[in-house]
């Protein structure tokens, strides 16, 4: 069976870039689609063709499935890869490209449904004996049935939008006489947000680690995971820092939490790459709380440990491969951390866009950048913030440390803003080097005025 | 006042109903009147001083001649066609004559036949695109010397 000829890149940034890489080393050629301001980033570069399928505003070029798929039939392309967000959890999106003949390279449109559903999917799950946070079954419609189960798991407790996502549509009541208000409230920033006002509740953790667990599952019904990934450090739910192993999980937590996953891929009949997030309270309890049925961005710390390249599985169980290894032939060697420069101003969080006039990039041992940024490039104000990741590994934490360290040190992006000073702070914090943090932990460092 | 402000200036009177405008800057003035195709592009520096003498822009003929005609760009990623049919007549030829609003050419996106109209009455002076050929977002299909 030979891989897909060409591939089309729905995507931006610097996923674009890095599955363009992948394309080019497995010998296929690329499609790169771009708006009218991208024309000269580096994606559009770098690929073997470019069509240009619309304006800047997202929703007439890089949302605009009509157009997309209409690239894809002049380039004459085979398949689609959509990278993380835009249309990467779209199931009409993923279903127009089978029905068009092309092959959509992520996990199948009902697998796409069920990420984005999130009440149904804890309750699939909670079915299959997965710990779910403890919770309502499925959605909560009314009032009433809200206070029984807040009766039932005590406050405080968390609304959260069914059809939610990039920490958004999410309410946390800690107090009784706030009920009420909190869930009409929440109804609406979910429907407002999401076209739907469905919402489930959760038992509120205060204390949690958010840690995540890459799985592989070929066509052919082979699961296998890659271990897991510690996404703790963030701010308002954003991720920033990711790193694998997570500093915190004992062998059998580990183990446990690996096998929850393929358990939970195998139930929901899940194909492609995927991510099951799980939280883990100060007991180390874990509980699943929702599927990504993507790529994601911090996908390369679990390729730095184990030498697996993730695009180009994710592309070969698109075209039918099975699994060219097993489980117990999956080695984890040393620990790996990951960075998320966005271009924003680094006292007010705003994104920073304009010009780079100038950029000198990291290097040496242990050091690998995934970005879109070259000197003279632009970063546009109509598209995510993240413009380069840094990801350092290392024989141990420390190690990795110590490089990320010197990585963002020799790091020089002249003409935007960036939050690479946050990140020097970061890594010189005695809490953050023991490992011990939650996921409050970036709010309160900032708190002490460090 | 550099050459592409006056390009700019001069594209977006193009749709509006201006005849005629006068710039007047520090040691500059521009006027621009518009009606006809080589019509009277004034550009006169009052000088300074030193009388330096007016370096003039070269241009071909045809350069100028593109710059005052008005473009068609495609609204949408496909495939472009002269015809509704392959055995049908083109919609228009080089030197047709064409009403705002008429169709021009067809642009084909997943099986959909999306016929592009013009949003100029002219003439047609140039079909930049093969039938048949693919087209990309903003790419110029046509260039119309607007009556």
């Amino acid at each position: 069976m030979e891989l897909f000829k060409k591939i089309l890149i729905a995507n931006r940034g610097e996923i674009a870039v890095r599955i363009i890489r992948a394309c080019k080393e497995l010998g296929i050629k690329t499609v790169a689609i771009y708006s009218d301001v991208d024309k000269d980033s580096l994606h559009v570069k770098l690929a073997d063709e470019s069509i240009c399928i619309g304006p800047a505003n997202p929703a007439q070029s890089y949302l605009n499935i009509t157009a997309i798929l209409s690239a894809a039939d002049i380039t004459d392309a085979e398949a689609i890869h959509p990278g993380y967000g835009f249309l990467a959890e779209n199931a009409q999106f993923a279903e127009a490209c089978i029905n068009s003949g092309i092959a959509f390279i992520g996990p199948a449109p009902e697998n796409i449904r069920l990420g984005g559903d999130k009440a149904k999917a804890r309750q699939i799950l909670k079915r299959r004996g997965i710990p779910v946070v403890p919770g309502s079954e499925g959605v909560v419609n009314s009032e009433e049935t809200c206070i029984k189960v807040i009766k039932k798991i005590g406050l405080p407790v968390i609304f959260k939008a069914s059809a939610g996502g990039g920490g958004r549509g999410m309410r946390i009541v800690n107090d009784e006489k706030d009920i009420e208000q909190s869930f009409f409230m929440a109804q609406r920033e979910a429907l407002a947000a999401f076209g739907n006002g469905e919402l489930y509740i959760e038992k509120y953790f205060p204390k949690v680690r958010h840690i995540e667990v890459q799985i592989l599952a070929d066509k052919q019904g082979n699961i296998v995971h890659l271990g897991e990934r510690d996404c703790t450090i963030q701010r308002r739910h954003q991720k920033l820092l990711e790193e694998s192993p997570s500093p915190v999980l004992n062998e059998k937590l580990r183990k446990k939490i690996g096998e929850y996953a393929i358990k939970a891929a195998k139930a929901l009949k899940y194909k492609n790459i995927g991510t099951f997030e799980f939280i883990v309270d100060e007991e180390l309890n874990p509980y699943f709380i929702e599927i990504n049925t993507r790529v994601q961005v911090e996908h390369p710390v679990t390729e730095e440990i184990t030498d697996i390249d993730i695009i180009k599985e994710q592309i070969k169980i698109a075209k039918g491969y099975p699994l060219s290894f097993k489980q117990n032939q999956i080695k984890f060697r040393g620990h790996a951390i990951e960075c998320r420069i966005n271009a924003e101003d680094p006292e007010k969080f705003t994104p920073s866009p304009g010009i780079v006039d100038f950029l000198c990039l990291p290097g040496g041992p242990g050091v690998r950048v995934d970005t879109y940024l070259y000197s003279g490039s632009k970063v546009s104000p109509y598209y995510d913030s993240l413009v380069l990741k840094i990801i350092t590994r290392g024989a141990n934490r420390q190690e990795a440390i110590d490089r990320m360290r010197r990585a963002l040190e020799e790091t020089v992006i002249k003409g935007i803003s960036t939050n690479i000073n946050f990140f020097l702070k970061l890594l010189q914090n005695s809490d953050f080097i023991k490992g011990k943090f939650f996921t409050d932990f970036v709010q309160t460092m900032n708190n002490e005025g460090n | 006042m550099e050459l592409e402000e006056i390009k700019d200036i001069i594209s977006f009177l193009k749709d509006t109903d201006v005849t005629e405008l006068n710039i007047e800057r520090e040691g500059f003035k521009i006027r621009i009147k518009r009606g006809y195709i080589y019509g009277p592009i004034e550009v006169s520096k009052t000088l300074k001083a030193a009388e330096e003498p007016v370096k003039p822009h070269f241009m071909t003929e045809l350069q100028k001649e593109e710059e005052m005609l008005h473009t068609i760009t495609s609204p949408l990623v496909g495939t472009f066609y002269r015809a509704s049919s392959p055995d049908a007549p083109p919609f228009v030829e080089v030197g047709a004559k064409v009403e705002k609003g008429q169709v021009l050419c067809i642009i084909e996106a997943m099986k959909i036949m999306n016929e592009i109209e013009s949003d100029v009455s002219g003439v047609i002076k140039k079909i930049l695109v093969e039938n048949g050929q693919p087209v990309e977002y903003g790419e110029p299909l046509f260039l119309i010397e607007v009556a």
